[in-house]
């Protein structure tokens, strides 16, 4: 018969568990920071197409958000099932661009507004009517620097 | 029984461990819910806006490469219908004319692509063409730049860029979309 010996007490904690939290709470703060909080809800809905030719977009405050897509469900009572732009937080139509332009210049300094770019995020059903006008609207307003939104494609 | 004396208090440790566990699981729900915002695209320039008429491309100088794509998402290439798929390579040939024919661009800086859509045309095809078209430019560059420093393009420096930005632009002129088809 084996015996087993009864450990009396209990073990001293050798490694101090105290310190796990704050490692974790690191951790925590570095995803709090990289991640972004969406300042606007997206009433549309967005289905990027994919692509290749991809460039990654630097400074998130130089850049101004463009939505184009069909309105989302709770919407669609309201607003119809037609493709429609969202600008910032809410609906808007091509006469709308310049203000939105504005606006978004107005909070930055005098030497970054050129570095300004205009990120589309349109859905891929959408027909190219309503595209054609947003980018008269942006040439108009001079605003040139133009970014598609598209997922990576592996060919 | 009841008493408990402030020595046993004392002795009494606040057990760490789960504290670990209540972080872990507050980044766990922080690593499901939010996302590293990495927004990626296809970095277009548009003509600076002028009030009178462009003036037209004359469509059939060697020069000139013209796509127009209808309100059925078909693709057709200097009056030859084409595939998607086979976009990039003809562009490639279009531009480069390693064979110097005749209907084809005189030098790479002279090649000028000109995109026509219909109000129709689903945004889908627009990018797609637009970006095997760009990708056409990308791989002709790669292809110069690995022949001159032996790197792809995207590696090389600002310098060396701007040498094979000079012998291959990016010249791809869009014209006012047609509007034959059903825009909705």
């Amino acid at each position: 018969m084996a015996t087993f010996e009864k450990k009396r007490g209990k073990a001293s904690p050798e490694v101090s568990t105290a310190s796990l939290p704050d490692i974790i709470f690191m951790l925590l703060f570095f995803f709090m920071m990289v991640t972004v909080m969406r300042d606007s809800e997206l009433k549309v809905d967005v289905n990027t197409p994919e692509a290749t030719e991809l460039t990654k977009l630097e400074k998130k405050s130089l850049v101004n958000y463009i939505f184009v897509g069909r309105p989302k469900i709770k919407y669609r009572d309201t607003y119809g099932t037609k493709p429609r732009m969202q600008l910032g937080d809410k609906f808007a139509t091509v006469a709308d661009i310049p203000l939105f332009l504005e606006k978004h210049k107005a909070k930055l300094p005098e030497n970054q507004r050129q570095g300004i770019t205009s990120s589309l995020k349109i859905d891929g059903t959408v027909t190219m009517g309503i595209v054609a006008d947003i980018k008269t609207a942006l040439r108009k307003a001079n605003q040139l620097k133009v970014n598609y939104s598209a997922g990576k494609r592996v060919d | 029984m009841g008493k408990t004396s402030s020595r046993d208090r004392m002795k009494n440790e606040v057990n760490a461990g789960s504290m670990a566990d209540i972080a872990f699981l507050l980044l766990i729900f922080f690593l499901v819910t939010t996302t590293i915002a990495e927004d990626k695209g296809v970095l277009v320039r548009l003509p600076p806006w002028s009030n009178e008429p462009p003036e037209n491309l004359k469509m059939n100088t060697r020069n000139v490469y013209s796509v127009l794509v209808n309100a059925d998402d078909q693709l057709l290439v200097r009056g030859e219908n084409m595939k998607v798929e086979d976009l990039k390579e003809a562009t490639k040939l279009f531009i480069s004319n390693p064979r110097k024919e005749a209907d084809k661009a005189e030098d790479p800086t002279k090649a000028i692509i000109s995109l026509k859509n219909d109000r129709g045309t689903k945004y889908k095809t627009f990018l797609t063409v637009y970006n095997e078209l760009k990708a056409a430019y990308t791989e002709l560059r790669n292809d110069e730049s690995e022949r001159r420093f032996g790197k792809l393009y995207e590696y090389c420096s600002r310098a060396q860029r701007d040498e094979i930005k000079k012998i291959l632009p990016v010249v791809i002129s869009e014209a006012e979309p047609t509007s034959f088809g059903d825009e909705s």
